[in-house]
């Protein structure tokens, strides 16, 4: 197996985009990332493209076909493949790219991630969100997917003593580092207080404890690390690529306040990185939900079990604390195209390793952690990315 | 062969919820209060969004099965009487029967005779059994009856429904007999595709109600050559509170008899299920050898009735359970009229996609 | 209209049907063809099991932000119930004032309607939870 880096990024502002379509976004973060890489459209060996619902989304399945067609990689008949894992369809989809050049299968492959997610009205939205749960067995009966996350919430505060106010920090920082990302969705700085009084979601989430609707889209090219200088003064090597799963329904759990995926897909990236939790700084995890958060820094090993709360309360996980969590602003600030959030944190951690992140850069960043979540955990994908 | 049947085992269910008819007439611009009064209706039951003729049933069924060791799968038929069945076509009993585990080996069908559909289920197990042509039979009746927004059945018209399972052994209530008086008389009525029934106004007592209530009992006691002072209990068909303390009376019943069975006062009238509510409740309290006088009544019209007597294998069958009547109807929760009408759909909602 | 995928669940829906390996002795539910833990070792050994309905709390939300099919019934307490048996499952917890919802209220199985597909299509039933007391 070869060693894979990173020689290109791209991506879109992330909100709601009227003006664009699902293919109008999704090539202008692929441009972005190609012409980042000094590419031509005939170097590029495959495209992987990680979207959760564009079915149910705009009603066009098929859309790896129509990326590759619309990007001009269909005039070279190159090879497109759509990856699907719910919320963890970006992050997959990098790891098939990796695969696919650390095989030596192809040597340049283009992945990108998109969503357009507001063509539909809000119900619909929300109904496809909760497809990434256990249709059957939990949306059935009542289940909505921040209802889940809700009730892991609860739980989570039940066993572990953490407060509401601990929980809620997490959108506090998050839009307090969005305010620091031009591409971001919301790029105002929210106080404790709205994020308690928002409107309930599902108790005790409020409308500020849940990722927004978002359109967006992101790309990164992948080369392989012997080449990877031929494009590019900064590669960034993937240390690590690792996806683990679990059970689809969360009742399937023995218990809902540890996301098993993701210590385990951490521990399989730590193992192949030949690194432990305490070498990581810098990290993008997936706050579609605040509590999810506070298990990702847990499950990744950054802090002890239940301790999560406090060490965002401190400012563990602000730029300059021990571990910068979710700099771009995280998925509550940055934004949440679903299909496209798994990239977009990737390229978030290549911006920050090559030095490039402007007003929040976290200094001497030499590691990134990237952990990307589908449904209720029931896929992780974790990569490790290091400066070459 | 024919041999004696009678009631093996019985359970009930009632929503929690309810309304006061202060309420109602206060929306409607009506002296609520004075309604109740005249209608002597203090509370009537209302069922939540989630629940059904179908639920309802099924609550009750589970409940009568709960009691006794009865295996489901000797259920030979399985009948839902009700005036307000989820579907205008497809049986409310085989969900039913699925959910107490009877299928496949019976007959299902559901009835629809007003307010005695679920005492005519029970006459039609009482053939079956007797006959020797099904072990069980399960006779129900159950409603989620609606009345017409500000109309006077909107006071009465309730929710509820009760269970009884039919057989040969371990008879907790014979029924001795049963006798039915019907005629073609349009008290009260409603077409298909119609959301709330229709009614004569006054023309729903004496040549109604009163004519065949009085039929019935007359005929069922005649029939068994008893007199009204031979019944610990008796229960009517009870629309409101007032006819049938009314038609006890003419029938020279006390008001110490029917107390007991006479529901409608705190929960309305649940249509098909107010006798079988009725008996019941009275079952929860009957004696071994006492002896029940039940006469249900439909618009339409007809009265289905029943003489019964209490064995003493009440004790055992009562003894197995934990609900009672009185239980059931302690849980109550009032709602405000706007909730009401959003449970019961009586609010216009958009139609269409999301 | 999704009338099958519905009708094949009704055992499990209406009665809480689960299944039991009978290598492990390990309950699953909904039911499964095989058991997750012994694999192979299970394969012709798993059997019907009906669980008794009881359990309690384990976690619980009161959505706010509904489905389409609960919009009559928000806000609603939603909760992941451990059986008495020891299988988890999610669904509603119904007759509860919402500030009586607890982690650790004893709960048994009703039937309910649980959603509709239109006003001229089938109606689904399956459980819900009632307090025990």
């Amino acid at each position: 197996m070869r060693e894979v880096a990173i020689i290109g990024i791209g991506d879109t502002k992330f909100g709601e985009l009227w003006d664009m379509s699902f293919r109008q976004i999704g090539i202008q973060a692929g441009l972005a990332a190609v012409h980042d890489a000094k590419l031509r459209a005939e170097d590029i060996d495959a495209l992987y493209v990680g979207n959760m619902s564009a079915g149910r989304f705009i009603e066009q399945e098929h859309v790896a076909a129509l990326i590759a067609d619309y990007s001009g990689m269909a005039r070279d008949f190159t090879p497109a493949t759509r990856v699907e894992a719910a919320g963890a369809s970006g992050g997959l989809a990098l790891r098939q790219g990796y695969m696919a050049v650390a095989s030596g299968m192809h040597d340049i492959v283009v992945v990108g991630g998109a969503e357009k997610m507001t063509d539909v009205p809000d119900g619909l939205s929300n109904d496809i969100q909760n497809s990434a749960a256990d249709r059957q067995w939990e949306c059935t009966f009542g289940a909505t997917f921040p209802s889940l996350h809700a009730m892991i919430a609860r739980r989570y505060m039940h066993q572990y003593g953490a407060t509401r106010e601990q929980i809620a920090q997490v959108a506090v920082k998050n839009h307090k580092h969005g305010s620091l990302n031009p591409k971001a969705q919301f790029q105002k700085e929210i106080t404790l207080d709205t994020v308690l009084k928002a409107p309930m979601v599902a108790e005790p989430l409020g409308m500020f404890d849940c990722a927004p609707n978002s359109d967006g889209a992101a790309a990164v090219v992948l080369c392989s690390m012997e080449k990877a200088r031929n494009y590019t003064d900064v590669p960034i090597k993937i240390l690590a690529s690792a996806q683990a799963s679990d059970t689809l329904a969360l009742h399937g759990r023995p218990d809902i306040c540890t996301f098993r995926a993701t210590q385990a897909a951490a521990q399989r990236a730590f193992k192949q990185a030949r690194l432990e939790p305490k070498h990581i700084h810098l990290a993008e995890v997936h706050d579609n939900f605040t509590i999810s958060e506070l298990l990702a820094v847990e499950d990744l090993g950054f802090f002890a079990k239940g301790s999560g709360g406090k060490a965002t309360a401190d400012g563990q996980t602000l730029i300059g604390g021990q571990v910068a969590v979710n700099t771009s602003g995280g998925l509550k600030a940055r934004g949440d195209p679903i299909g496209a959030t798994g990239v977009a944190q990737v390229v978030e951690l290549v911006t920050q390793l090559r030095g490039q992140a402007g007003k929040r850069q976290v200094a001497d960043a030499k590691y990134g952690l990237a952990q990307n979540v589908g449904g209720t955990g029931g896929t992780v994908v974790v990569h490790i990315l290091g400066v070459a | 062969m024919t041999s004696r049947v009678g009631i093996v085992s019985y359970g009930a269910y009632v929503p929690r919820f309810r309304i006061a008819p202060k309420e109602i007439g206060r929306v409607w611009g009506s002296d609520g209060e004075a309604m109740g009064k005249n209608l002597m209706i203090f509370s009537k039951s209302v069922p939540a969004p989630d629940e059904d003729v179908i639920t309802i049933s099924t609550e009750a069924a589970r409940e009568m099965m709960q009691r006794v060791d009865v295996d489901p799968s000797r259920i030979g038929a399985l009948y839902v009487g009700s005036e307000s069945h989820p579907y205008a076509v497809k049986p409310s009993g085989t969900i039913v029967a699925e959910a107490i585990g009877a299928v496949p080996n019976l007959t299902i069908a559901d009835l629809e005779f007003a307010c005695k559909a679920g005492t005519a289920g029970i006459q039609m197990c009482m053939g079956l059994v007797a006959s020797h042509m099904i072990d069980y039979g399960v006779a129900i009746g159950a409603d989620t009856s609606q009345g017409a927004p500000g109309d006077p059945l909107e006071y009465s018209a309730s929710a509820g429904g009760a269970a009884y399972l039919i057989g040969r052994e371990k008879i907790i209530a014979y029924l001795n007999a049963t006798y039915s008086f019907s005629t073609d008389t349009p008290d009260f009525w409603r077409r298909e595709g119609q959301p709330y029934p229709s009614h004569g106004g006054r023309f729903t007592g004496e040549p109604a109600y009163f004519k065949h209530v009085q039929a019935t009992a007359k005929g069922i006691m005649a029939k068994v050559g008893s007199q009204a002072s031979d019944y610990q209990y008796a229960i009517f068909h009870q629309p409101n509170g007032k006819f049938p303390s009314r038609v006890a009376k003419m029938l020279g019943f006390t008001d110490e008899q029917i107390k007991t069975g006479l529901l409608t006062p705190r929960i309305g009238n649940t249509y098909s299920g107010a006798v079988p509510l009725g008996l019941a409740a009275v079952l929860d309290e009957a004696k071994p050898g006492d002896r029940i006088l039940a006469v249900a009544y439909g618009s339409g019209a007809g009265g289905d009735g029943f003489d019964m007597t209490v064995t003493d294998e009440i004790e055992k069958v009562r003894g197995r359970s934990q609900m009672t009547m009185a239980k059931l109807l302690e849980k109550q929760e009032f709602l405000d009229y706007a909730t009401y009408a959003k449970f019961r759909g009586k609010i216009r909602l958009k139609e269409g996609s999301t | 209209m999704a009338t099958a995928r519905f009708w094949r669940e009704n055992a499990s829906m209406y009665n809480l049907i689960a299944s039991r390996c009978t290598a492990c002795g390990a309950l699953q539910f909904p039911p499964r063809t095989f058991c997750p833990v012994c694999h192979r070792r299970s394969l012709g050994k798993m059997e019907r099991f009906k669980l008794k309905g009881e359990g309690e709390i384990y976690s619980f939300s009161i959505v706010h932000e509904a489905t389409a099919d609960l919009e009559m019934q928000k806000p609603y307490v939603l909760a992941m119930m451990r059986m008495d048996e020891g299988v988890m499952l999610t669904a509603q917890v119904v007759d509860c004032k919402l500030e009586d919802a607890k982690i650790g209220l004893r709960v048994r199985a009703v039937l309910r309607l649980l959603s509709e597909e239109g006003p001229d299509g089938v109606i689904h039933y399956g459980y819900k939870f009632v307090p025990l007391a």
